[in-house]
């Protein structure tokens, strides 16, 4: 078994705890992993990428190949097209409908739509709606996770656990909200 | 060390260098931020917390940290020392001189190098310099090896009683992979260097030191020719593969898709081993070299010997910059790359970075360009910060980006050749990091320039680290090196106030002598983090 991922976002949304996440999720079931992250200047407002490698056997490399990601996770729809080359045919691309517009020449969103709804499997989702639903815009990047869910070799409970761990120094009610977050994304993640 | 032990974790690069060098039994590690590195030393602050033998701290400057780093192994202690590749230029003082001592305490210095300029100003290969000093470097290819390597670094630092440069590269600092960490190494007492002779660089006891450390270097090399860290497999006859640190993961990542398995030596540890490369070149009929970084090793074996049988970046076979990966190590093997998905006709525009909206530089870059209205040719160099963002094309604020510091003398430089209005923009940090000298000079001839001290309170482009003095110090610094006090001011950066702030600015450009303009306000990212966790 091998699952490479992509996520992608705008710097400031939240796109390495997405990764941490189900990263966790995977070290929990003792699988192997690794997972290549941005730092620094890219981080201020500009294209965001993480990787994450997931397998039952050893993984060298911590970058992903040409045509090789099964999933791809966006914050961001525009994001959600900037890393097609990185996808395999079959790919899943599961990406937020809402744009984040700190660029001149920011294209027209249904034309982003258009071309995410073309690809072979994709769901877009409001997940600030979502979020919202759940408690905070702030927990946006973790309905993502959930909607997710359904597409990774990864049980439901051990990225629920995962979320546990992340959130466990914020308290209780923010647990909670984010596991809601987990839940609503996960239902509305369908293909 | 409690809980820090013996479980399996998921760690970043730079975080795996932190504990190794806690589980060494290190008592400091010392550092400036700088991207790729700056989690090795933020993770050592976390440890710092928790254990009370080991202490962490930020410094001025990469020589600041270097020479703290150098005290505290002359009092017998295990140091760490933390920059990126640039920040060693910074601290080449230090370093080179560094290599000539006997080396008391274990002293590991780990360098982080950014093949592909992710977030620098040039992609150096720290090798070089660990080849120029004459000294040991490890090279980790993966996580765990970060950690055994760090520890393992420390060992070596005392037995040969040379600094260790530990190098590592974006894609090892950045990402993250298991560590299996080891029990702990007990912290060494205080223990001040006996020989004071060895550390006294006068050149009666340079040229000693020198010459001990080159003749024992034969010795050093046999030693490292058997080192673990470097392994030889002796496969197919046809093609051999050198990898060098994570050049390995890629190589390793497509070696399955060849019909037949290339023989392989894998070189961790520097100095390198001769006798295997030479083993395997006899055993082969070519030769590919594959190392994230410059040729250093590829241009070591081509040598000035016949060399058509070698491939690699000198020729052509792997790109001559930037850094590897998977498919470009298919390519120079002559294995297909697959092609992913693509949106028809769809063109994604790029997204550069930018300045946080509610950036207080944006007002600063504002309050400058309005001052220079009046004015027709000017130069405003600037320095390496957030506020280097200013040369996008929507601010187009500034003219120049080279090394920490070099905004101030190149404005005076720029304005002695009568390029005036000449104005230097630097960060807080950057000031108290290598800004100060640079104005010195322009004190001492009263320079006919204006210099923008863009006082954000924090160290930003890095993630927001305190700089070294509370920023408020800034003005009476800069007084009491000299500057007049009638073109020293302090500006609140605001929207509120561009025009008073452009009057101000103007002002002072007008003034044919030395000013300083100290713009302040903290970063937005700083202040959301600081409300949110109080």
């Amino acid at each position: 078994m091998k699952c490479d991922l992509i996520f992608a976002g705008v710097g400031g949304q939240g796109v390495l705890s997405v990764s941490a996440a189900i990263g966790t999720g995977a070290l929990n079931e003792g699988l192997h992993l690794k997972q290549s992250e941005v730092h620094g200047m890219s981080q201020r407002g500009g294209a965001v990428t993480a990787s994450l490698r997931i397998s039952d056997s050893v993984i060298h490399s911590p970058l992903i190949s040409n045509g090789s990601a099964e999933l791809l996770l966006s914050m961001e729809p525009l994001e959600a097209l900037r890393y097609l080359p990185s996808l395999s045919k079959n790919a899943v691309v599961i990406s937020a409908m809402n744009p984040v517009r700190n660029i001149a020449n920011y294209p027209d969103l249904e034309e982003i739509y258009q071309q995410i709804r073309a690809l072979p499997k994709a769901v877009l989702m409001d997940t600030e709606q979502l979020a919202r639903e759940a408690g905070s815009l702030r927990c946006s990047n973790i309905v993502l996770v959930g909607a997710a869910s359904s597409f990774l070799p990864i049980k439901t409970q051990s990225l629920e656990n995962a979320i546990r761990e992340l959130f466990l120094r914020k308290g209780d009610k923010i647990v909670e909200m984010n596991l809601k977050a987990f839940q609503l994304g996960r239902t509305a993640a369908k293909l | 060390m409690g809980s820090t032990e013996q479980k399996r974790q998921m760690l970043l690069g730079d975080e795996a260098i932190a504990l190794g060098a806690v589980h060494s039994g290190a008592n400091a590690a010392y550092g400036y931020p700088g991207t790729p590195s700056t989690e090795i030393l933020e993770t050592c602050l976390g440890y710092a917390k928790v254990f009370p033998k080991f202490r962490a701290t930020w410094c001025a400057n990469e020589k600041t940290a270097y020479e703290q780093a150098l005290g505290a192994s002359l009092a017998g202690h295990r140091v760490l020392v933390t920059m990126k590749h640039v920040g060693l230029n910074v601290a080449a003082d230090p370093f080179m001189s560094s290599a000539l001592v006997s080396i008391n305490g274990g002293f590991v210095l780990v360098v982080a190098d950014d093949p592909g300029m992710h977030s620098s100003q040039n992609e150096q290969d720290s090798r070089y310099f660990a080849d120029f000093a004459r000294i040991i470097c490890l090279e980790p290819s993966d996580h765990q090896q970060a950690y055994d390597m760090t520890r393992e670094a420390f060992e070596l630092s005392e037995k040969h009683k040379m600094p260790v440069l530990l190098r590592i590269v974006t894609r090892l600092a950045h990402s993250r992979g298991v560590v299996l960490p080891r029990s702990a190494h007990p912290v060494n007492p205080m223990s001040k260097a006996r020989n004071s002779q060895s550390w006294i660089l006068l050149p009666s006891n340079a040229r000693r030191q020198w010459h001990e450390r080159l003749c024992s270097e034969a010795k050093l090399k046999a030693e490292f020719e058997n080192s673990s860290f470097n392994s030889l497999k002796l496969n197919d006859r046809d093609l051999g593969v050198i990898t060098t640190g994570t050049a390995k993961n890629y190589y390793l990542e497509v070696e399955g898709a060849l019909k037949t398995k290339p023989s392989h030596l894998h070189i961790g540890a520097y100095p390198f081993p001769a006798l295997q490369i030479r083993q395997l070149a006899e055993h082969v009929n070519k030769l590919l070299i594959l190392e994230e970084g410059y040729p250093y090793l590829e241009r070591l074996v081509r040598g000035v010997g016949p060399s058509s049988h070698i491939s690699g970046r000198m020729s052509g076979e792997v790109p001559v910059d930037g850094e590897l990966n998977a498919d470009l190590v298919r390519t120079a093997l002559g294995i297909p790359i697959k092609t992913g998905l693509t949106a028809s006709e769809f063109k994604v525009p790029g997204r550069p970075p930018q300045l946080c909206p509610g950036c207080p530089h944006i007002d600063s870059y504002a309050a400058m360009k309005e001052a220079l209205s009046s004015f027709g040719e000017s130069i405003v160099t600037a320095d390496i910060g957030c506020y280097t963002l200013g040369a996008m094309p929507e601010y187009n604020a500034i003219e120049s980006c080279v090394c920490m510091g070099a905004s101030i003398g190149m404005a005076k430089g720029a304005s002695e050749s009568g390029l005036r209005p000449a104005i230097a923009v630097i960060g807080d940090s950057t000031f108290f990091h290598s800004g100060m000298t640079a104005l010195v000079d322009a004190i001492s001839v009263n320079s006919n320039m204006t210099v923008v001290i863009l006082d954000n309170e924090t160290t930003g482009m890095t993630g927001g680290q305190s700089t070294i003095l509370p920023p408020n110090r800034i003005k009476n610094v800069v007084l009491g090196l000299g500057v007049n006090p009638e073109h020293v001011h302090v500006l609140q950066t605001h929207r509120t106030k561009l025009h008073e702030n452009a009057a101000v600015i103007k002002r002072e450009i007008d003034y044919p002598g030395l000013s300083v303009i100290i713009a302040v306000r903290e970063c937005i990212e700083t202040a959301k983090r600081k409300k949110a966790t109080s």
